[in-house]
């Protein structure tokens, strides 16, 4: 699947809840299946910046697939971090960096864009496009 | 929020309310409670008003100017500081020096005694500081060489006598603390300390930023040697702050900024500065930001700090109350003396996601480290969640709060 048809499906799964209860009710339920980090990874080096809650993050190649793991303290960061995984991870780091961000917006989490945002949803896919940025110049 | 009562009679809590124009609105669809009081308070009509009209009215350079605007800026600009000065019982207004903040009056003092401190002096602070009250004596120390030292606190957030009384056997030069602690409001017994502090030779400086929304502190009783704060926490605006200090000590110190305002004479060869409280004002000041300060003060006296300090005590213990009832929930600062500030956390929920929670059901709260990291090591917690009552809060309110809480960590858990 491509990340754009993984988005849609995203937001389709988001389009049954009406009110932001529910769609935070499903976000941390999506926390719950955020493909974890390894301890050994969860270093001080791997905490993306500008979050108030701690998040880690580690990307390594599968082939030539870069695949993500996280974890976070908080569990509304952890439900935004699995999002983001699910669409970004097990691509080519090429599509990584290709890929927009519309759908945060679509799914009603719109609010946590903003740079000003405690949770760092921006410094959050800065991060996980700035590995794809770092593989893709190794696989160059 | 229809039915605002107090059982403290002396207040009439509705009326009070009236004076706020942003309480009367919504957030995410529910009707804002605002209980950041700490970080900021609200700002009355009355002080809005005073901003406006300067800018409506007589908007122009104080001091200098010989014409009719500068001489009524320079007139409301300085009614304020005396204003202040009565305010705090300073003992004359050119002790009273315009900031823009808490923080700027701390740098203040901090950068000013550069040259009064030496290489392996003590400066000290308490382990309840802001971070406003440690790193600018942290780089002081950087720059003499002198060596910070911290008065330790125990476990229900107040700060151990004893040792600091054992630390004052090293003499400190300087010794910075605050009078109520941001993250958990202990009330810091400071006149004792400044009265120890004294018998040693060491100056003292008092953060006042906390203290100066619930009580109205007299330096000369205190006999403090710098008080600062802010007026944005005092229903004033921001930008704009006071710092206070005995003449003695401000004749001693060297000007802080150079500038327009600070200066007596001024040739290429030298400048001789001006007279106090010029010679610590720089540049053109905050005007408007000084006069609606002067305002704001007003404001707070016509309810009355005994009334704002009773009326606050009661919602402290109602919420305090209330938020033990829930399961799991732990309350971080529990000082005998303590100001309406409830910073807790419930179980292993982040606070972080707390807050998320209650945002979207209209309620302000402030999480994380509330600038205290060594408050929050202490306790070995990443953060807290920390509601802070203010005058205008109400039972209601609370009330709301904490049904909102309690739905927060069903979805939490």
């Amino acid at each position: 699947m491509t990340i754009e048809s993984i988005q849609n499906e995203i937001i389709d799964e988001f389009s049954m809840f009406d009110d932001w209860m529910q769609r935070y009710e499903y976000m941390i339920e999506l926390g719950k299946s955020l493909p974890l980090i390894q301890e050994k990874y969860k270093t001080d080096d791997n905490i993306i910046k500008g979050c108030q809650s701690k998040v880690w993050v580690h990307a390594e190649m599968n082939d030539d697939k870069l695949v993500f793991t996280a974890d976070s303290d908080a569990i509304i960061t952890k439900g935004i971090i699995a999002i983001l995984i699910r669409a970004f991870s097990n691509h080519h780091p090429s599509e990584i960096i290709d890929a927009n961000t519309n759908f945060i917006d679509e799914i009603g989490l719109k609010e946590h864009l903003s740079p000003t945002r405690a949770n760092g949803l921006v410094s959050m896919i800065k991060q996980l496009k700035l590995y794809a940025i770092a593989y893709q110049t190794q696989i160059n | 929020m229809q039915t605002q009562t107090s059982t403290y009679s002396n207040f009439n809590i509705k009326s009070i309310r009236n004076d706020f124009p942003i309480l009367s609105r919504e957030v995410n669809g529910k009707p804002l409670i605002y209980f950041d009081n700490a970080a900021t308070s609200q700002t009355p009509q009355v002080v809005i008003d005073a901003i406006v009209d300067y800018y409506q009215h007589y908007n122009a350079n104080i001091h200098r100017g010989v014409h009719t605007l500068s001489q009524e800026a320079t007139e409301a600009y300085e009614a304020s500081r005396r204003k202040i000065q009565h305010h705090f019982n300073a003992k004359h207004p050119h002790e009273i020096i315009f900031t823009s903040g808490t923080t700027h009056g701390i740098n203040m003092i901090a950068s000013s005694f550069t040259s009064l401190i030496n290489k392996g002096e003590v400066i000290l602070v308490s382990a309840v500081e802001h971070h406003s009250n440690i790193v600018p004596w942290q780089m002081l120390c950087e720059r003499t060489g002198a060596i910070l030292e911290v008065i330790p606190m125990n476990t229900d957030g107040e700060l151990i006598l004893s040792e600091f009384e054992e630390l004052l056997k090293k003499q400190p030069k300087l010794v910075a603390v605050t009078h109520i602690s941001n993250a958990l409001g202990s009330i810091i017994p400071i006149k004792y300390i400044i009265a120890k502090s004294h018998e040693v030779g060491a100056a003292v400086l008092i953060d006042g930023a906390q203290a100066c929304p619930h009580l109205k502190p007299d330096v000369q009783d205190l006999d403090a040697d710098f008080y600062v704060c802010g007026a944005h926490k005092i229903c004033g605006p921001t930008g704009i702050g006071m710092l206070y200090g005995k003449e003695e000590w401000l004749n001693k110190l060297p000007p802080y900024q150079g500038g327009g305002e600070m200066i007596a004479e001024v040739t290429f060869e030298k400048t001789t500065y001006a007279g106090l409280p010029h010679k610590f004002e720089a540049g053109t000041p905050n005007i408007s930001g000084g006069i609606a300060f002067g305002m704001a003060l007003d404001y707070m006296n016509s309810i009355g700090f005994e009334n704002i300090a009773k009326y606050e005590q009661e919602l402290l213990v109602y919420a305090t109350k209330k938020l033990l009832s829930i399961d799991g929930l732990k309350i971080y600062g529990t000082a005998k003396n303590k100001t309406s500030v409830i910073s807790f956390n419930v179980g292993d929920i982040h606070p972080y996601d707390i807050g998320t929670i209650l945002d979207k059901l209209g309620i302000a709260v402030r999480t994380g480290h509330h600038c205290t990291q060594p408050i929050m090591d202490f306790y070995n917690i990443p953060g807290t969640v920390r509601a802070s009552f203010s005058f205008y809060n109400t039972k209601e309110e609370i009330d709301v709060f904490v049904e909102a809480l309690k739905r927060a960590v069903a979805m939490l858990s």
